[in-house]
């Protein structure tokens, strides 16, 4: 027993030991509590595109990769716990998967000097890169959500909205509560009536919430949902014998994992989502070859190809190209969290770049800039097959209604500018 | 051997009645004033505050806060982390607000608007006690949670509901916001809890913290000796609900920056301080913070001896974390009944003895 644990410890120092000349990349990821269930596919992609590219690449230019994974639970305290763990490593970018941490976040590295990607979560008015420099959220925010969300109903319903009546189901922090500015903005140009319908952490009690949804009948359901709320929602959707192909969630309301439990009634749930399903990549076979087969998959190694386990892999990428960027930008392998921060500002997702990448047709195009840090806004609409057990795309990309958010965007970002004393970058 | 009374004279009512009647327990607490307050801030970094230090000086104030209204007064009360709320969104009401006040101003106010709450919730303890009373507490949980996720006055109409701290500074130095230095922050809740813990001490062995314990200990007995039970129990809602506010206005200002109410002072909050209270020593202002420091200083250095010292996934250390912990709290209760401050009665007991017991 002794010598297990001198050996382990001796492994832990030896692993820990070269971490300084590595390129560090912190996951703050949950795989306890009640939103387990979406945070491990996620926590589990991120982890085994870091390690194919150690194994394959050798890391990023030459550079090993350092993931270290840090527990929070989605819950803030360890989040911080967590954060200030991890900063002193020379952490390169801060990906929490929780917009909660991300608000938390914020202040502290944009104090700290550490990038920070919410990849489609988050603070959708961060992607003003003038008032947050830091902060990036790219391909797509909560807003574009939103306004993708109503396009597809404009069209399904001949682009005529008014005297319909839109349910908004939503997790009762500030994640749910990004679309409603959008949602009463919309509800008011293509007069649709917008209800309401907060659901509480952690979302497993949602009777009365359905309750009303039967009484008053709405036209279509959107739903912001995480972890064990999706599951309940759907659930109870189909209790109620809600028309599924009405009932449209964003893409954090729409993995495997919380359609399942609903059996065959969940058929024709549909759900946006910024990236491709499945695992018909390139990619894919460099990660058996590479990670898989050598036994070396994170977690249980059970969510490949599934829909979260995807947007881990994306989020990787994006963490990957951005050193990669800066690298190039830099001339220099061992990159700083600030030049991080300039090749995340200065990324740009190509077919041709995503093809090279092994990732052909995964993500919508798009380019950053020192001003807008929100990627291009586009999202498609995803529909369960509940029979072959998988998600099928129903639409192209579609484009958010950029006017609308930008102005909703500055308005947002000024306001926090003005709060906190902000000066302007990018002038 | 060492810790005895013997040849310890006490000439004086005034030294009779000290907190500290022994001298090397009086050494002790200057000792561990005198490291914290003049050596932890020479050392201390961003990690060892926000991770460590912070959280268990604020929780120690909220159980100590708790510690009066349950452990002296004998009320039980699982609306903590609505109070809690209470002082934090007052904190943050007055913070932007009056720009120009002194932070530490508002947190003494946002406790006073708390004491005034929790007075306001403590009226059904004059007509209901025991389970019924957590009942009613437990209503007031869920109704400022729900009130403040409601009422978008309270957070200033931002679009995602959450409260943001601004940078504001004591003397020139910044407390609150990101840009703060490790070692201001630290002093400023070091005052904050030192203060706390005397205040209570003091109240709880001064004729106030008599009639509490009178009242928890037969209230009917208690009326009978002259105990006003409105005044006694509402007084010690009051003072209760101050504390707690306190802690839930630090909580939010220096601690976190940012929070969400119905995640950061939820019901399980509530449930955090009360398990705080009941394995520190319901009581006891030291096993307030016995409790405090193994509620949230054992969870860190568990995780970062099994992910950080021994590289487990993070995910078994997590499960593990709850086991042991959930372990341990079962063991001291069984062991001792009357908590970590219990423990340290009998320990101190058996030492004044040591090396020759009866």
């Amino acid at each position: 027993m002794k010598k297990t644990l001198t050996t382990l410890a001796l492994g832990a120092t030896l692993a820990a030991g070269p971490a300084l000349a590595e390129l560090t990349f912190p996951s703050l990821s949950y795989r306890t509590g009640p939103y387990a269930a979406n945070g491990i596919p996620f926590a589990d992609g991120y982890a085994d595109y870091f390690a194919m590219l150690n194994e394959r690449d050798g890391g990023i230019g030459g550079e090993r990769i350092n993931m270290i994974e840090c527990e929070t639970g989605y819950n803030t305290e360890k989040g911080v716990e967590c954060y200030e763990a991890t900063k002193g490593e020379g952490a390169l970018v801060y990906q929490p998967l929780s917009t909660g941490i991300t608000y938390q976040l914020i202040p502290r590295v944009s104090a700290d000097g550490i990038p920070m990607h919410t990849l489609g979560y988050g603070r959708t008015s961060a992607s003003n890169g003038e008032v947050f420099p830091w902060v990036f959220n790219y391909p797509a925010t909560y807003w574009d959500g939103a306004s993708v969300a109503i396009k597809y109903l404009l069209d399904e319903n001949g682009g005529d909205l008014s005297g319909k009546k839109i349910a908004l189901v939503y997790h009762n922090s500030a994640y749910g509560k990004e679309p409603i500015r959008t949602l009463t903005e919309l509800s008011e140009e293509h007069g649709f009536e917008l209800l309401e319908l907060p659901v509480d952490h952690p979302g497993q009690e949602q009777k009365s919430q359905w309750l009303q949804i039967r009484r008053e009948r709405p036209d279509n359901v959107i739903m912001w949902g995480w972890g064990v709320m999706n599951q309940v929602a759907i659930q109870e959707a189909v209790n109620i014998r809600y028309p599924m192909d009405q009932f449209i969630g964003i893409w954090w309301s729409g993995s495997e994992n919380d359609v399942r439990p609903a059996g065959e009634g969940a058929d024709g749930y549909k759900a946006l989502n910024f990236h491709a399903v499945g695992s018909d990549f390139e990619l894919y076979d460099d990660l058996e070859e590479y990670v898989w087969s050598k036994g070396n998959a994170a977690g249980a190694g059970d969510q490949h190809g599934t829909v979260l386990y995807n947007r881990g892999l994306y989020a990787a990428m994006i963490a990957a190209e951005g050193a990669r960027k800066a690298q190039e930008i830099h001339g220099t392998s061992a990159i700083t969290p600030a030049m991080m921060r300039d090749g995340l500002e200065q990324l740009e997702m190509t077919e041709e770049s995503m093809a090279e990448l092994g990732l052909a047709g995964f993500g919508p195009t798009f380019s950053a800039s020192c001003e807008n840090h929100g990627g291009s806004g586009r999202a498609a609409i995803n529909q369960w097959n509940a029979s072959e057990g998988k998600w099928e795309v129903l639409t192209d990309y579609i484009q958010s209604d950029q006017e609308l958010i930008a102005r909703l965007v500055q308005e947002d970002s000024m306001a926090y500018a003005e709060e906190n004393n902000i000066e302007l970058a990018c002038q | 051997m060492l810790y005895r009374e013997a040849g310890d004279f006490k000439t004086t009512y005034r030294e009779d009645g000290q907190t500290f009647p022994i001298r090397l327990d009086r050494t002790a607490y200057f000792a561990i004033l005198a490291v914290a307050a003049l050596f932890v801030p020479f050392v201390i970094n961003d990690y060892w505050l926000n991770a460590v230090l912070l959280p268990f000086l604020i929780y120690a104030i909220a159980a100590m806060g708790l510690n009066i209204l349950t452990g002296y007064c004998g009320q039980v009360s699982l609306g903590t982390g609505a109070f809690m709320a209470v002082g934090a969104y007052a904190c943050y009401k007055l913070m932007t607000a009056f720009p120009d006040i002194n932070i530490a101003i508002h947190i003494v106010l946002s406790g006073f608007i708390t004491a005034g709450v929790g007075m306001l919730f403590g009226l059904p303890s004059l007509r209901i006690k025991g389970f019924y009373l957590a009942v009613a507490t437990l209503a007031a949980q869920f109704f400022l949670v729900w009130l403040f996720n409601r009422v978008p006055w309270f957070y200033n109409y931002s679009a995602s509901g959450q409260i943001n701290a601004p940078e504001r500074t004591l003397a020139g130095f910044r407390i609150t916001g990101p840009e703060t230095q490790a070692w201001a922050v630290y002093l400023f809740c070091l005052v904050f809890v030192v203060a706390s813990a005397w205040i209570c001490r003091n109240l709880t062995r001064g004729a106030m913290g008599r009639k509490w314990m009178a009242i928890r200990d037969m209230d009917i007995a208690a009326e009978i000796i002259g105990v006003n039970p409105l005044r006694a129990k509402l007084s010690a809602f009051g003072v209760s609900s101050f504390f707690v506010g306190i802690s839930g206005a630090l909580f939010f200002s220096v601690y976190l920056g940012a929070v969400e109410v119905g995640e950061a002072f939820g019901i399980n909050k509530s449930f955090l301080v009360l398990f705080m209270v009941i394995i520190g020593g319901l009581g006891s202002i030291l096993g307030s913070f016995l409790g405090a420091a193994f509620m949230v200083l054992l969870p860190v250095l568990l995780k970062n001896v099994l992910v950080g010292g021994l590289g487990w996934p993070t995910d078994l250390a997590a499960h593990l974390e709850y086991m042991i912990v959930g372990g341990l709290i079962i063991f001291f209760l069984i062991v001792e009944p009357h908590g970590l401050a219990q423990l340290w009665r009998i320990t101190k007991e058996k030492l004044r003895l040591w090396p020759f017991p009866h």
